[in-house]
């Protein structure tokens, strides 16, 4: 996660690949919601990644940086406890404690992450087109 | 001779320096879209590109006044107003960030334009057709 922030691509790749982190953390919450759990501290948590922007420090280059998932943290969320003494996951007072996953602010998470993912390749499309039309500069 | 060529091309390749480095830096703002605390930046290409031609607003009018050092300072980066701040401080605007970057490119493109247009120029002076 150290190598340094080279080009416009660095850039652009770095951010895709927190982008990316992202969507696969919206992934596995998505996957384990409503798991149920037979007692709260064994029931999933959503977790979210923790988003740091990464300068490029030389002094030429200020302005420049890109952005890194740094960690990916669970959320201090309790499950929801919920009264079903028949359930096979049942403990002895007859609760289960189901994840606490928002499925709609996943979604939104979701969009906002692809459409922030395409921006960057957006971005990588242009700067490759000008890079080519430069290198043919006077032919 | 040379020098002459040199300075036919000199505007414009500050140009395409600046508005490279300006590229880079809308694409770093558009790369931190989503982190919180990040504020957006941007460089003034005009006042950039005086000063790179050393035309800026420093001139000297006497001996004892020190000019500007180096043509390859970095620039002055500022950070952009945002239209409506947002509450995890994060200041990108994407719509704002894409334009800029779309206006941005197409200036590059003109200038490149430019130089070949020059670049013809000079070859056909050079052939005397």
């Amino acid at each position: 996660m150290s190598e340094e922030i080279k080009n416009i691509y660095h850039i652009a790749q770095r951010a895709m690949g927190a982008q990316l982190v992202r969507l696969n953390a919206i992934a596995s919450n998505l996957a384990n919601a409503d798991n149920i759990a037979s007692n709260p501290a064994d029931a999933y948590k959503p977790v979210k990644p923790v988003f740091e922007t990464k300068y490029f420090d030389l002094i030429r280059k200020k302005g420049i940086s890109t952005v890194d998932a740094v960690t990916v943290e669970k959320m201090d969320v309790d499950p929801i406890k919920e009264y079903k003494p028949g359930h096979p996951m049942a403990d002895e007072n007859g609760f289960i404690y189901r994840a606490p996953v928002n499925v709609e602010e996943e979604y939104v998470d979701m969009l906002e992450a692809s459409r922030q993912y395409q921006n960057n390749i957006e971005v990588i499309s242009t700067i490759k087109a000008l890079m080519l039309k430069t290198a043919n500069l006077g032919k | 001779m040379i020098n002459n060529i040199k300075q036919q091309f000199e505007v414009y390749s500050n140009a395409l320096g600046l508005r490279n480095k300006r590229n880079e830096i809308l694409a770093s703002n558009i790369a931190n879209a989503a982190t919180p605390q990040y504020k957006a930046r941007d460089v003034d290409f005009e006042v950039e590109l005086a000063r790179s031609l050393s035309v800026g607003p420093m001139n000297t009018t006497s001996g004892g006044h020190i000019a500007l050092g180096s043509k390859n300072l970095p620039g002055k980066i500022q950070y952009r107003e945002p239209l409506q701040p947002s509450m995890d401080g994060n200041t990108v605007e994407l719509q704002v960030e894409q334009m800029e970057f779309a206006q941005n490119t197409i200036r590059y493109q003109t200038t490149l334009n430019f130089i070949n247009s020059k670049l013809s120029g000079l070859m056909s002076a050079i052939r005397g057709e």
